[in-house]
């Protein structure tokens, strides 16, 4: 297992060449019409009101995307069914051609079209993909910090290995500064995501995913597990607080003054099946733990049950709803 | 000697489980003793359980999809009333660990049970009569792969009354599957109802594929059937290519979780992403297994009740084989969140959206059907609209997903819900619907109302739309899927909307049931006397409604496209039908029980296995095992209609077709 987990990491880490242009300024001549989503202009949280490069990023190639299609779309459905009433058996003025069913033109016509639009879409996808890969380090003149994130059954554990703090369900960030993610998980599969800044990434037991977002401004965005991950799954929400770079020193040095220690007995408590855990912080945490984590040489994460099944570990016996 | 089955088992506790069991037997109960009392056990014992009449067998998967279809519409509905009520710290009335059961159960069911077999149920009705054969290659191993559908369908809703159901989404994602993290009998249900529902689906896959390459009438080659075998001709080679790596997968899940393997376990040198690509290499075809059929059915009725041919046949046949191959190419998109690197996002991106070429020309070709057409508004063709309209919108927001970059933001979310729903609703159901409409008539003899069935189409897209738009908004503010309950209040409209449009859908059922009961009320005055109600173009319509149990008293003879289009031109030009045959004795197949006692076996290992009640295994292997052998020695299997009783049977059909034809010349020819 720690071979997959070394070769995921090699192929993740590789790819840093940073591109000196920005997505934005690039595709900022596309204009998208933003007819569906008019609507939705006011709300003031998701991925339609970004907070951080990436999601900005994301947005504009959704909203072009969207508009690239909807040029063919709209004019579809109105065709259908503009041809659908027009051609109706009662209109005597429609001109009925029983025998028509075949034209070379529109043949071309009706393949070219799709085509054309995939042509359009296909280059965005592929640069958007390489621009926007998550483990590629983020422009900025700001020295990143690492932040080493864990998906427990069923929380999330923010560890800061600079900082040598760590926090439970609150990620606190400092703004403007790019942040760049280690991620893994201690039990199944979750999946990291702050909409408000954009790209998610899976947390898998024994591999490690890397992922880079920043918040441009102070501000509490939520955050979220996007990929099912069992009964607890609804409360691994979370908030990110982007502080201002002072305010965040501050925090981190009042975490340092209170609070629990993660080390490895502490982690083995905090690694049983827990739900809607109240955000808090560690004082400090054992060097290496993430590490640990990665290479399943850390505690064993709390499953339902240990040992062989028996039909009184059915969600619907009472001793299994205790936990 | 049970196992790990204990009274345990049964949820006595919890009152929404066992009311439903209740209810449940209840019905089952009733239905049974009213079978009993009214003495139709011989009949249905004769005549459908042991039929291996495709026609008949066709009927039983369509009404197995039907009753399914309400099943996993009750789990839709709980699951809408739960997201809404469940708001802001409001607990709703479902517990996580039973409202996991229930979006489970709801995915599990809607694909597997309820779209599946009825594609398949119409499949394999109207194939034979579209290609002027009596019988599928294999009659029955037809028979055996219904019956273990069913008895797939009889295992998942046991786990309604005994144990519980998979706790882990539809596919059952591991670690999450694995016998860690769900020591339940839950997902031991899912694997073996969809292990044995599986097999037969595959079956059926081989008996199709094998129908259509060998058994035409003459003078229908390749290029002179119908759009619609083409269609199914690519999904069941789908099936024939994808079912075994769903078998395979589940498989080895099962080693891991029976016999303590590691394929999937993310320790001791397992890994779980094998098993997301495992099951997506079968899960992205299964979408073009279902949506395949669909389209050829959207083809035949655009084209009827435009009362034109389908416009550019060979381009859709080019455009239905590109989308086969193509579905295989693609199955990455569904986890571009896995860190799988640019170049190969971009790689499965870019040849998802190629698959949207093929199905855009389709799109377009549909249109230009009807260009030029005499559009009846029958309710298939508003089913064929309505379908049209959503469909593109479902297809855009797929190629939305599939750009990666959208995708990391929009990936699992409620977007992702609105856009998969949005294309098998508005897809294969309103297919399914379209053309349960179109063959009705064919299958018993008298036409469905029309004015219940538009009532359907109305409320069923009204309600999708206000179900599913409004998840789309809550996707890109955010919402992500499987949520027990929702911490934030803002979403709460939306989830309102969403559950009023469940309510329309659920008025959009009635109205299907409705329209079925008034159609059997009024049967008498909506006869099909003529077998050609639509004034069809393809070979089913050839024959009386229903056929009867041969289909075809000779053979037809092909000379075009559209066959019977043909047949019914000349005849109107030269005033007569032709000739009268050489009538002969026919052969039929016997019926047969192998698929019931089959399924019956199949059914009682499958529950062994949930359970570990070893020697039922054993007895259930050697059962169904025995049966097959009992059916290979067989030495007779077929009895004689004879000719005389052909002649008469072809004769009146003859008759009434002279009487439709030929002296109401004013019929659009």
């Amino acid at each position: 297992m720690r071979v997959e987990a070394s070769v995921v990491t090699r192929r993740l880490v590789s790819r840093t060449a940073p591109s000196d242009r920005s997505y934005r300024r690039r595709v900022a001549a596309c204009v998208a019409p933003m007819l569906l989503l008019a609507p939705l202009a006011g709300c003031n949280e998701g991925v339609l009101d970004p907070r951080g490069p990436v999601g900005a990023a994301e947005k504009l190639i959704l909203l072009n995307s969207l508009g690239v299609m909807l040029a063919i779309v709209i004019p579809t459905i109105v065709a259908t069914l503009g041809v659908a009433w027009w051609f109706r058996a009662s209109n005597t003025r429609a001109h009925y051609r029983p025998d028509w069913e075949y034209s070379g033109r529109i043949e071309m016509i009706v393949w070219s079209i799709p085509i054309m639009v995939v042509l359009l879409l296909g280059g965005i996808s592929w640069v958007g993909s390489h621009d926007l890969d998550p483990p590629k380090p983020l422009e900025s003149t700001i020295k990143p910090i690492t932040v080493e994130v864990v998906s427990l059954d069923w929380k999330w554990l923010f560890i800061y290995p600079d900082q040598g703090v760590a926090s439970v369900n609150k990620l606190v960030v400092p703004a403007g500064t790019p942040i760049t993610f280690k991620l893994t998980s201690a039990s199944v599969w979750n999946s990291f995501f702050v909409p408000q800044l954009g790209t998610q990434i899976y947390t898998m037991a024994g591999m490690t995913t890397r992922l880079n977002l920043m918040a441009d401004k102070p501000g509490i965005y939520a955050g979220l597990s996007a990929h099912f991950s069992g009964d607890g799954f609804s409360d691994m929400r979370f908030n990110v607080d982007a502080l201002t770079p002072a305010l965040f020193a501050s925090w981190v040095a009042q975490t340092k003054r209170q609070g629990p220690m993660l080390d490895a007995a502490g982690y083995g408590a905090l690694a049983q099946q827990s739900k809607a855990v109240r955000p808090f912080g560690y004082r400090a945490v054992a060097p290496g733990l993430f590490d640990m984590i990665v290479a399943q040489k850390a505690a064993p994460s709390g499953a339902p049950t240990s040992g062989y099944p028996t039909a009184q570990v059915s969600p619907r016996s009472p001793n299994a709803q205790g936990k | 000697m049970l196992g790990k089955l204990t009274l345990a088992a049964i949820p006595f506790d919890e009152p929404i489980p066992l009311a439903t069991s209740v209810v449940l037997i209840v019905v089952i109960g009733s239905l049974l003793t009213w079978i009993t009392v009214k003495g139709y056990w011989a009949y249905l014992y004769r005549e459908w359980f042991t039929s291996v009449d495709h026609k008949r067998i066709g009927v039983m998967y369509c009404l197995l999809a039907l009753v399914m279809l309400l099943r996993g519409f009750a789990d839709a509905l709980m699951m809408r009333s739960q997201q809404a009520m469940a708001i802001a710290g409001a607990p709703g009335y479902l517990p996580p660990e039973h409202y996991d059961q229930i979006f489970s159960a709801h995915g599990t069911i809607m694909i597997f049970f309820t779209a599946m077999p009825f594609v398949i149920g119409l499949m394999n009705f109207v194939l034979p009569l579209q290609l002027g054969v009596r019988d599928v290659a294999f009659p029955t191993l037809n028979s055996v792969s219904f019956w273990l559908t069913a008895s797939g369908v009889l295992l998942i809703n046991v786990s309604l009354v005994i144990g519980e159901f998979a706790r882990t989404g539809w596919l059952a994602y591991p670690p999450l599957s694995e016998l860690k993290y769900s020591p339940g009998v839950g997902v031991d249900y899912y694997l073996w109802s969809l292990q044995i529902a599986g097999v037969g689906t595959l079956l059926s896959g081989i008996n199709l594929v094998t129908t259509i390459l060998k058994m035409r009438a003459p003078g229908m080659t390749l290029t002179r059937m119908p759009v619609f075998c083409w269609t199914s001709l690519a999904s069941n080679l789908l099936i024939v290519a994808a079912f075994p790596i769903l078998t395979a997968t589940f498989a080895m899940l099962s080693l891991d979780r029976y016999l303590g393997f590691h394929f999937f376990t993310d320790d001791a040198g397992g890994n779980s992403m094998m098993y997301m690509n495992l099951i997506w290499a079968w899960g992205h075809p299964e979408v073009y297994i279902l949506i395949l059929p669909s389209f050829g059915i959207f083809s035949e009725v655009i084209s009827t009740f435009s009362g034109k041919p389908l416009f550019g046949y060979r381009s859709m046949i080019a455009a239905t084989m590109a989308i086969c191959v193509l579905s295989f190419l693609v199955w990455l998109h569904h986890f571009f969140t896995m860190g799988a690197g640019a170049d190969v996002n971009a790689f499965f991106g870019i040849t998802t959206m190629i698959i949207a070429v093929p199905t855009g020309v389709k799109v377009f070709n549909w249109l230009f059907t009807m260009y030029g057409g005499r559009v009846r508004f029958t309710v298939p063709i508003w089913w064929s609209l309505s379908f049209m309209v959503t469909f593109v919108i479902g297809g855009m927001t797929g190629v939305l997903l599939a750009v990666p970059p959208a995708d990391f933001v929009l990936h699992n979310s409620l977007f992702l819900v609105a856009h998969f729903h949005n294309v098998i609703i508005g897809g294969v159901l309103f297919g399914v619907f379209a053309g349960y409409t179109y063959w009705f008539p064919k299958a018993f003899g008298f036409t469905l109302h029309e004015g219940w069935g538009k009532a359907a189409v109305f409320c069923w897209t009204l309600g999708f739309y206000l179900a599913f738009m409004p998840l789309y908004v809550l996707g890109l503010m955010g919402a992500t899927r499987r949520m027990q309950h929702i911490d934030d209040p803002s979403w709460t409209p939306m989830l309102y909307v969403a559950m009023v449009g469940a309510l329309v859908i659920a008025a959009g059922i009635l109205c299907l049931v409705i329209q079925l009961v008034v159609s059997i009320r009024d049967r008498d005055n909506r006869r099909d006397l003529t077998g050609d109600p639509w004034d069809g173009r393809s070979l089913e319509w050839a024959t009386p409604s229903p056929p009867p149990v041969f289909n075809f008293a000779v053979m037809p003879n092909v000379e075009g496209e559209e066959a019977y289009w043909g047949i019914k031109r000349t005849a109107i030009e030269q005033q007569r039908l032709a000739d009268e045959p050489q009538y002969e004795a026919i052969e039929m197949p016997h019926n047969s029980p192998t698929g019931v006692i089959t399924a019956f076996f199949a059914s009682v290992m499958g529950f062994a296995m949930i359970w570990h009640i070893w020697w039922m295994v054993i007895l259930g292997a050697l059962g169904a095992f025995a049966t097959f052998v009992w059916f290979a020695w067989r030495d007779e299997d077929e009895y004689e209609i004879p000719a005389e009783e052909v002649a008469r049977i072809d004769r009146e059909r003859r008759r009434v077709r002279t009487e439709v034809l030929l002296p109401s010349l004013s019929r659009p020819a």
